[in-house]
């Protein structure tokens, strides 16, 4: 149920990426709904398994766009696995965790795709990267961070309702 | 008979007192009195009909009030209504436009089939540069199809699902387009890059390139069909101690603001990488 829940959602945020998110541009950079979903879901402390929305949104993104298939699987499966990291380390404050894990995630997903383009030669400029790209789309991510935080902190106290103590 | 003749002499005195107060009046003799004599009337009558339209008022507001909330809620969706309609037909007229201008383009070149797509989105991840547009493979789309607006090249279709396809446009990094600068009739290699901008790679140094050369498909490498328009040279770099000079092109498509495109329908690339000759083969 939880994991049907995230096909859609995670493909929502796809289609939205592409059709509006696409067109709001910083320099060169965009947001990554799909990165910023799985990082908040990782986050939350009832959802188990969350590698498995890694897999689905890298799966999805694969599908639809034109990087090599792989670079945003491992994307996400990296920057879900630092947000479970920073869950077991910084419990006490999951905002900063959140903006630390999306900081992290997306640096993360960029380098790798990055990566991913010079493997297949295609000419890009470290330099150029970061500056009009990266940086950008990491500021673009940080200002959706904790909305989305606070979305999936909702999504999984309606999910995973805390058990009453009789 | 005297009680009789007393009665008729007073009602003939009190009929001639009657008509003679008539015939003072319509002459205007006693407008003063009459004045003064309704005076008290008058206030009194404007006093008595002010309370009481007040009270019929005060009694009918609220069905007055409520029907003309109703009439107000009513013409209020009536606008919301009407001004959804404008912003759709504003659309429309807008789409109409843009394939207008595509319709007088396939005009000018018979030679080509033309299937027109809507673009309905793009790459999510921002180091590519790909469109993402509503005909597939069921409408006879295939990989490799060069795409164009009425103003010049866009790209090729690069993949496609039996509904969609996606576009590469000539702004990616890993776009490579054979091209033939006019009026010298150089050739060089258009490359795109991360950040959208086409630079003109390859262009010999013996080729005399100015601002404001057009660049136009030359059609080598069977990728593109020839003599598509690209965009115009907008800075060149040529240094001595180089082996090919360089030039920045600025392109006559928008496409930041790229919403309808036509696909070349028969057009087929041309693989050639069977006559490349590979290293060590005789």
């Amino acid at each position: 149920m939880v994991y049907l829940l995230g096909v859609l959602i995670l493909a929502s945020l796809v289609v939205l990426q592409t059709a509006v998110f696409s067109h709001v541009i910083l320099l060169n950079g965009t947001a990554d709904l799909v990165m910023l979903a799985v990082v908040a879901w990782s986050l939350q402390k009832k959802a188990r398994n969350t590698w498995i929305w890694a897999i689905i949104g890298g799966l999805l993104v694969g599908y639809v766009s034109a990087i090599p298939f792989w670079a945003s699987l491992v994307g996400y499966l990296l920057a879900a696995g630092v947000a479970i990291l920073l869950k077991q380390r910084v419990w006490q404050v999951p905002f900063l965790a959140m903006i630390v894990a999306t900081l992290c995630g997306s640096l993360i997903m960029n380098w790798i795709v990055v990566a991913a383009l010079r493997i297949a030669e295609v000419p890009v400029s470290l330099f150029e990267s970061l500056n009009q790209i990266i940086l950008p789309g990491i500021l673009l991510n940080l200002l959706l961070a904790l909305p989305f935080y606070f979305l999936f902190t909702d999504l999984a106290g309606l999910l995973y309702p805390a058990d009453l103590e009789m | 008979m005297k009680v009789i003749s007393s009665r008729s002499w007073r009602s003939v005195f009190l009929i001639l007192i009657a008509v003679g107060l008539i015939a003072l009046a319509l002459g205007g003799y006693l407008t003063s009195i009459t004045r003064v004599v309704l005076s008290p009337v008058i206030t009194a009558q404007t006093w008595l009909s002010t309370r009481f339209l007040a009270l019929q008022n005060y009694l009918s507001a609220p069905q007055d009030l409520a029907f003309l909330r109703l009439r107000n809620v009513e013409l209020e969706a009536e606008v919301s209504r009407l001004q959804a309609e404008i912003i759709d037909l504003k659309q429309q007229l807008s789409e109409t436009r843009v394939l207008s201008a595509l319709v007088d383009f396939a005009r000018v070149r018979p030679e080509n089939r033309y299937i027109a797509a809507a673009v309905i989105g793009r790459d999510p991840n921002p180091f590519v540069k790909y469109a993402i547009i509503n005909r597939g493979s069921d409408d006879g789309l295939r990989k490799g199809m060069p795409a164009v607006t009425q103003q010049g090249l866009v790209g090729r279709i690069a993949a496609v699902t039996a509904g969609a396809g996606r576009v590469q446009l000539i702004t990616d990094p890993a776009s490579s387009v054979n091209v033939r600068i006019e009026p010298g009739g150089a050739q060089a290699v258009l490359n795109g890059s991360i950040t959208g901008e086409l630079a003109l790679e390859m262009i010999p140094q013996s080729a005399n390139v100015q601002t404001g050369d057009l660049v136009l498909t030359s059609g080598l490498g069977g990728n593109y069909p020839g003599n598509i328009l690209i965009g115009q040279v907008l800075s060149v770099r040529s240094r001595e101690t180089d082996l090919f000079q360089r030039a920045i092109v600025q392109s006559v498509v928008d496409f930041s603001d790229l919403q309808i495109l036509l696909v070349i329908m028969n057009f087929r690339p041309v693989d050639i990488s069977p006559l490349i000759p590979t290293p060590g083969a005789p």
